[in-house]
């Protein structure tokens, strides 16, 4: 398949993404980079300076909200992309409707039991979509245990599964970025798999 | 009875065991997972009440903060 046949492809699907810190950030990057039609972001938190060790914002941002940085980073990148956000915290309530539509879900929380709320939403209340969830990214190396494991056609985890992050194993930008790209290479190995719907 | 649990088989005493008994039998003591039986998600609530058969398909992921 040529690059312009996949951009051409790739161009109708719409893939959320829930929180925009190192993974959302750096995923959507990827994402609108490969030609995506439409993003949807969702984050509650503004841009601070600490951020930038690993997410996808630049100095002048601090301060800004990041649904409105990364929308603005992403135009950037592709000027072509519809990148649609919904700010504020995600809960059970809200996730089936601000992500009904998307062909794929990104998870990129940062927090674990925010990550077992959306597993359990989207499994529960947006059955059959394809939800691809990041376990396992915090510090440095070991590039060897970082992968894709699919436990079925709507659930796939990416990174190390057993590397709790915290303030001695910070994120990092390169293994946070892998992960992060792991989930994008997913979303479009997922896509390219697929048909258009029609909406 | 014998189950597949994350994609290796497993042997345990009796005839049904429950999604708790596994965990606890398996030594997987991190709190925060994601259990699902033959595709079915199991919520962390009904981990006492969720049955798992003889040749049963077992999933189990641990959920690692950091993103």
């Amino acid at each position: 398949m040529k690059l312009s046949e996949i951009e051409d492809h790739l161009k109708n699907f719409r893939v959320g993404i829930a929180g925009a810190g190192g993974l959302g950030s750096n995923c959507a990057a990827s994402l609108a980079r490969t030609g995506i039609g439409t993003l949807v972001i969702a984050d509650f938190d503004r841009v601070e300076q600490s951020n930038l060790s690993r997410q996808y914002y630049f100095p002048d941002q601090t301060g800004m909200l990041k649904t409105e940085a990364l929308k603005e980073n992403l135009v950037r990148i592709r000027p072509e992309i519809n990148v649609l956000t919904f700010q504020g915290k995600l809960d059970r309530e809200n996730i089936p409707s601000v992500f009904s539509g998307c062909d794929v879900i990104v998870e990129a929380f940062d927090r674990s039991d925010m990550k077992e709320m959306i597993v359990e939403s989207v499994q529960n209340e947006l059955p059959g979509i394809p939800l691809i969830v990041g376990s396992g990214l915090a510090g440095w190396g070991r590039n060897e245990i970082l992968k894709l494991r699919k436990i079925d056609e709507t659930l796939y985890i990416c990174g190390d599964e057993m590397t709790e992050a915290s303030d001695d194993l910070p994120p990092m930008a390169p293994r946070v970025g892998i992960v992060a790209n792991l989930q994008a290479n997913t979303v479009v190995e997922i896509l390219l798999g697929i048909s258009p719907k029609t909406r | 009875m014998k189950i597949i649990l994350n994609g290796r088989e497993e042997e345990f005493e009796g005839e049904t065991i429950s999604v708790s008994e596994m965990l606890v039998l398996k030594k997987f003591s991190f709190r925060m997972r994601i259990v699902k039986v033959n595709g079915r998600l199991i919520s962390r609530d009904d981990y006492g009440s969720s049955v798992i058969n003889d040749g049963d398909i077992v999933q189990m992921f641990y959920l690692m903060s950091g993103g």
